[in-house]
């Protein structure tokens, strides 16, 4: 990739993930700690590139190991966060 | 690689969901909609990435899922809301094992495209290294698993020297990989050794804080090894993650008045410290607590992580119920570090039912303790210690408080007459507008939700 263009996005991404978080509730930071980590949890389609374009038994076990931790980092964050969004209601909607 | 255009088109709607999700989760309606629309992104980056021609090993890569994404979907239904911060740390942790291991492949292989790919590679698989060994720590703490801080002589150089050596040989596999795989393989141990050293003297109290910086550093991980494999999606996931957490760490940080490098570098005095306190503790029975909130027009409730660990959250919901239909106002104040993460209380109210316009933060709830007739402190300590505000030599001296000594009356729920988690005393609990309440907090809130039935 680019690497001027790729120096684009960091810095663009970075900006929008400060502006989502400056206006956050405290109430949500948990969750919201829990939904990012969820988020980066799409490491697991890298670990899978790697995997797909392993060649020694070594570099398929390293990937192996790699996607089988991304795919846990995904499936939990998603697990753990929703269980926990999901308990947020209004008054009408808790009564 | 290049993917062709269809995928590389859902890679970046995924993004775009990540994006639109996060934003959801930002707002207490949205936030449940929000994890969800997130959720399809990551299933569409997923699906998109089977369809790449010419990729190898897909059995291998779904058992890989299946294993993997079942264990902690498994694991994820189980775990108490209680134990939940450990669980976004192990988690968490496996992310920056992910990202740690992607780099080792690409060193693996021996095929670095130019200069900056190879640095960000090294430094992913460094953040990355850390973060999985430092995560591991901080659930093995939390979990209980470990009690002890662990503190090596002279921690603070040990830390300096192991970061040292890991960069220096970092740059040594930028100049010399892939011809040197023992220096590859040296890299990467000293880099977990440096997660585990540097976590294993951080006590529980600090782990929040710590949790938030592995998140951030995770998606900085991602972020890297997106740029390494090409992959936009990652760059953006990662980075807004690497930001996003950075933010929420400090934010985290400001809210215990502990600054960052005091968390890393030095542990919070265990106790001693600040004025000896004058006066005494006195008692008051589940009756007079009942009949004082009954009767009272405002009552402030503020609980602790005490009350989570009693499972009251149910019975004080109950109360509250009780309390409002005979006229009394009832809210519930939290500060911004009850529980175990800022937030948590929050969610471990949502549990028990309790509807979220009834909770406020500091700021917003510590002008109204002066007119409140009843605050009950139930299984809080330290964010409700005055010495805060007023005795400098007290270790929690300028942390925000919640100002619940100002109520007309205080009641406050406790185990017994020790101190609190800290160890360190509560000037509070002997004010003489303070009565304490001692026993299990479930039991006694069982107790006065039967003497307020009884008042009718």
């Amino acid at each position: 990739m680019d690497g001027l263009l790729a120096l684009y996005i960091f810095m663009l991404a970075a900006f929008t993930g400060y502006e989502i978080i400056a206006k956050v509730p405290v109430i949500l930071h948990t969750p919201l700690m829990s939904g990012s980590n969820f988020i980066h949890g799409v490491v697991v389609v890298g670990a899978m590139i790697v995997l797909g374009m392993a060649e020694t038994p070594l570099q398929q076990a390293i990937g192996f190991f790699a996607v089988a931790l991304g795919a846990a980092n995904a499936a939990g964050g998603y697990v753990v966060t929703e269980r926990m969004l999901a308990m947020f209601k209004k008054k009408e909607d808790a009564q | 690689m290049s993917a062709p255009f269809y995928v590389q088109g859902a890679w970046f709607v995924g993004a775009l969901l990540f994006i639109f999700g996060l934003k959801g989760m930002s707002s207490p309606a949205s936030a449940r909609k929000g994890i969800v629309i997130a959720g399809y992104g990551m299933l569409l980056a997923i699906a998109a990435t089977f369809l790449i021609p010419g990729l190898h090993n897909l059995g291998l890569m779904a058992l890989a899922l299946i294993i993997g994404g079942g264990a902690a979907w498994i694991s994820a239904q189980k775990v108490k809301m209680t134990d939940m911060p450990q669980m976004v740390a192990i988690y968490n942790g496996m992310g920056g094992g992910a990202a740690a291991a992607i780099a080792a492949v690409e060193f693996a292989k021996g095929e670095m495209h130019g200069l900056v790919a190879t640095t960000l590679a090294v430094l992913g698989a460094l953040i990355g290294a850390v973060s999985f060994t430092g995560s591991c720590v901080a659930w093995a703490k939390l979990q209980g698993v470990l009690r002890k801080a662990y503190r090596l002589p002279a921690q603070n150089a040990v830390n300096v020297l192991l970061a040292v050596v890991a960069v220096g040989l970092g740059l040594v596999v930028i100049a010399l990989a892939p011809e040197r795989p023992e220096l590859v393989i040296a890299f990467f141990f000293v880099a977990l050794v440096l997660g585990l050293i540097v976590t294993l003297p951080i006590g529980g109290a600090d782990m929040p804080v710590v949790i938030s910086l592995f998140n951030a550093f995770t998606g900085l991980a991602v972020g890297f090894e997106g740029y390494v494999l090409g992959n936009p999606a990652l760059i953006i996931a990662g980075i807004v993650v690497g930001a996003a957490g950075t933010l929420l760490t400090q934010l985290m940080a400001k809210a215990m008045n502990r600054p960052l490098s005091n968390i890393l570098f030095t542990p919070l005095a265990a106790s001693g410290g600040g004025e000896a306190i004058e006066g005494t503790m006195k008692e008051l029975s589940a009756l007079d607590a009942a009949a004082m909130m009954r009767y009272a027009s405002k009552v402030i409730i503020v609980p602790g992580y005490g009350m989570a660990v009693a499972h009251a959250q149910h019975k004080i919901w109950e109360m509250t119920v009780i309390l409002e239909e005979a006229g009394v106002e009832v809210k519930f104040a939290i500060h911004p570090v009850a529980g175990r993460m800022p937030g948590h209380m929050n969610v471990l109210l949502a549990e028990a039912g309790v509807p979220y316009d009834k909770i406020f933060d500091l700021e917003e709830i510590n002008g109204e303790f002066g007119q409140a007739d009843v605050a009950l402190v139930i299984g809080a300590n330290d964010v409700v210690n005055p010495s805060a505000r007023s005795d400098k030599a007290s270790p929690i001296y300028g942390m925000p408080i919640l100002n619940a000594d100002q109520a007309q009356n205080v009641i406050v729920v406790k185990r017994g007459k020790g101190t609190g988690y800290s160890g360190i005393e509560n000037a509070l609990f002997y004010t003489d507008n303070c009565r304490m309440l001692y026993g299990d907090a479930q039991p006694v809130a069982g107790e006065i939700i039967q003497h307020l039935k009884t008042m009718g």
